[in-house]
């Protein structure tokens, strides 16, 4: 395989330096390194990062092609920057058993762009009432580590105990999406001043802080971990960082979106600021970034859900909820994290490479920027401006909260095992 | 005035007394032999109703009708929207069948926000109720029924409700009509209280321009208009509140409260009303409940609105009555 010599990048942010990639592994770190016979990228300006690690994607293969495939959510993840996604299990069939975490890990392998790691689902069907064959997936050649109905909440106590004790014999982790069932009813977005006025039903923190407070104290009183999506509200904050003083082995991650949107634009009465967990409060946006510059917030994960056309070009009640985010995640983060100075750019590697990769347990994903690592890296222009334009994603949905919005930064190369994905800003 | 009608909080002080004028000259139209105005001839009013409701579209057609528009109903039931077809589709067939305004209700929140907002149609669109948000009609209605009965038919020309308290009473959290009342009444300078049990109001109340009670009896004796809401039978299996009698006895309005509201004062109710749950008999049928004043003026106000919104007339047009006999 052939050489790329990544030339003066700003690795994490720090001093220019070269970066030799050499076959699947970076050979070499430091300054002034020759080129030989190696392709040189000149870097000049640039961030290196380690490949972006996402806990949180729908790919929406098998059963919804008409708005994702694993081919095309690959694609747009490596545009992004990403070098490994977390598939959700919420597929048609539902990734319950080993034959479909299967089926998603090989189609990963076989697009190429970046690597596909299966989420298996908790319960049977997503149900919430039958333990899904935890064993057989992880077994499976997925080797499936992070479970999750995301999309419904494990409500059931008894079961998510089961859940979170179970899968300490592989060294699973369940990740909940956190949603008491009962309470968010007919909900349509966050509940507060501006539902009050919108006359939509009200998705309250209180259904999201509940569950988390109860998962936190399970985890602890079995001894398992346990990761928390989507993290929306100032309170589930308090919780979590209540839970991590405590010692318990509690993780969270938040959405690009929830950094930077907040219920106000509800007001459009326009679906593609549809989402579940819905759009908070400016003072919840605010929380979440102190959670995740602080460490109590683990890391952002996109929950990229693509939906097509019909089902967010309608009125708001009969909208699908969702947000396609892999081609943007990275931006927001700039202008909510890095621009506020709230985390500089070794923050940003931690919090969408290291720490997803560690939660994940996902091996050759994740690593430093040295030599013998696995070349998966990201090389990001963070001087670019510009405005988000759809009709370019490589994503097959369009539903984006930011056509139109000028968002900093942009992801010129993507290397997936010292092959480029992505090209000057182009799919390789 | 703006193109559409979506909420009443679109209406300036201004606007909202110009529709009331507009609407006692409407009046007088109906009290003649031929109740017809010519104003509206050639232009198409489609109502579009993706809900039943029998006598909010009726309302609107004999408005319609009595201003000599073409009218359109449009029904959700046994037409394509009930198989299927999509806000959007049915929004572009109306626009190419050129509808000048359409008159919307929805079961969804924002549907007729997003049926002005989206590019889909051209034509004035008028939100005849939508969800659990807004009903800016009714809101006129009610004011205009407060002005009438509250500052006179006469001395009413002109005024808004400025001091006059208003109290509503009922199940705010799902009532559009409550939505649309706050903003309107607020924009006259009226005093609004709004009493319900704490289940029944929204998280978020705070930011809205009025007052919130749990007790009605409070409330009564420093009330001009008291505005009773429809409950809801079934909101008693969600637990809002424990039994229909136990909402009746706290927050019902019957005789005996009644006789305790200032003298000249008025009891209002949008319809359809419940006897026996929020409103008793006695009250209902009452010289001072205004229930049926309200569907009558009703036809007058939904007059006043279209012919605003389509009458291309400026503020300050001619009265419509006037008109009338240019066209003798």
């Amino acid at each position: 395989m052939s050489k790329i010599l990544i030339r003066g990048a700003q690795v994490l942010g720090g001093a220019a330096q070269d970066v030799l990639i050499d076959g699947e592994t970076i050979a070499e770190v430091g300054p002034d390194i020759a080129a030989g016979d190696a392709t040189v990228i000149e870097a000049g300006g640039r961030v290196l990062l380690p490949g972006l690690v996402d806990l949180h994607t729908h790919l929406r293969e098998p059963g919804r092609e008409d708005s994702e495939t694993v081919l095309t959510g690959t694609k747009a993840a490596a545009v992004g920057g990403f070098t490994a996604v977390h598939a959700m299990a919420n597929t048609f069939p539902v990734a319950d058993t080993a034959g479909v975490v299967e089926q998603v890990y090989r189609l990963g392998k076989e697009s190429g762009y970046c690597d596909v790691q299966p989420v298996g689902a908790v319960t049977v069907g997503l149900e919430g009432k039958q333990l899904a064959e935890l064993g057989a997936m992880h077994d499976s050649a997925a080797g499936v580590k992070v479970f999750s109905d995301d999309g419904k909440c494990v409500d059931d106590a008894v079961i998510m105990r089961r859940a979170l004790e179970y899968v300490k014999a592989f060294d699973g982790v369940v990740a909940q999406h956190a949603q008491e069932p009962r309470l968010t009813e007919g909900a349509q977005m966050n509940e507060g001043v501006v539902s009050a006025e919108l006359g939509l039903g009200g998705w309250p923190a209180v259904a999201e802080e509940s569950i988390i407070a109860r998962d936190v104290l399970l985890a602890a009183h079995v001894g398992s971990r346990v990761h928390i999506c989507h993290l929306s509200t100032a309170g589930s904050v308090e919780i979590v960082r209540w839970a991590k003083s405590k010692g318990w082995d509690v993780t969270a991650e938040v959405t690009p979106h929830h950094l930077l949107l907040t219920d106000e634009l509800v007001r459009t009465y326009d679906p593609v600021y549809k989402v579940n967990p819905p759009l908070r409060t400016e003072a919840d946006v605010l929380a979440l970034r102190e959670a995740l510059a602080d460490g109590t917030i683990d890391c952002v994960a996109t929950d990229h859900a693509p939906h097509p056309h019909e089902d967010k070009d309608c009125e708001w009640g009969a909208a699908a909820m969702g947000m396609v985010g892999l081609e943007t995640a990275l931006s927001v983060v700039q202008e909510t994290m890095i621009e506020t100075g709230l985390l500089d750019w070794a923050g940003v590697a931690d919090r969408m490479s290291f720490r997803p990769a560690v939660i994940g347990r996902l091996g050759g994903h994740g690593r430093p920027i040295a030599p013998g690592e696995p070349a998966n890296l990201t090389l990001v222009d963070p001087a670019y401006r510009g405005a988000v334009d759809p009709a370019g994603f490589a994503s097959r949905s369009r539903n984006t909260p930011y056509e139109g919005r000028e968002l900093p930064g942009r992801v010129t190369h993507t290397f997936l095992r010292g092959r480029a994905t992505v090209l000057d800003g182009k799919l390789a | 005035m703006k193109h559409h009608l979506i909420s009443a909080a679109d209406l300036t002080r201004d606007d909202a007394v110009l529709i009331l004028d507009t609407a006692e000259e409407m009046a007088r139209v109906a009290d003649r032999p031929i109740k017809k105005l010519p104003t509206l001839r050639g232009r198409t009013v489609v109502n579009l109703f993706f809900e039943d409701s029998t006598r909010t579209r009726i309302s609107f057609e004999a408005a319609a009708k009595r201003l000599s528009a073409d009218v359109i109903n449009f029904s959700a039931k046994g037409s394509s929207v009930s198989k299927g077809e999509s806000l959007k589709d049915t929004a572009l067939t109306l626009e190419a069948m050129g509808a000048d305004a359409v008159v919307i209700r929805h079961h969804a929140s924002g549907a007729p926000y997003r049926l002005a907002n989206s590019g889909w149609i051209d034509g004035a669109v008028v939100n005849a109720g939508d969800g659990t948000h807004e009903h800016p009609t009714q809101a006129l209605l009610d004011a205009f029924t407060m002005r009438r009965r509250l500052v006179g038919r006469d001395r009413g020309i002109g005024r808004d409700l400025a001091g006059r308290r208003i109290t509503i009473v009922g199940d705010v959290l799902h009532s559009r009509v409550a939505r649309s009342n706050v903003l309107l009444l607020n924009t006259l300078g009226a005093e609004v209280t709004l009493v319900a049990p704490p289940t029944l109001v929204p998280i978020g109340v705070e930011s809205w321009p009025c007052e919130v009670s749990y007790d009605l009896d409070s409330v009564l004796p420093k009330s001009d208009a008291v505005m009773m809401l429809r409950v809801q039978r079934e909101r008693m299996n969600a637990a809002f509140f424990p039994t229909e009698r136990e909402y009746s006895r706290r927050y019902g309005l019957d005789g005996d409260r009644m006789a305790r509201m200032p003298e000249d004062s008025i009891v209002m109710h949008p319809g359809p009303m419940n006897r026996g749950m929020e409103i008793t008999a006695e009250v209902a049928d009452s010289d001072r409940c205004t229930a049926v004043e309200q569907v009558a003026n009703g036809v007058s106000t939904r007059m006043a609105v279209l012919y605003l919104l389509l009458g291309g007339a400026e503020p300050a047009a001619p009265a419509p009555h006037a008109r009338t006999e240019e066209t003798k």
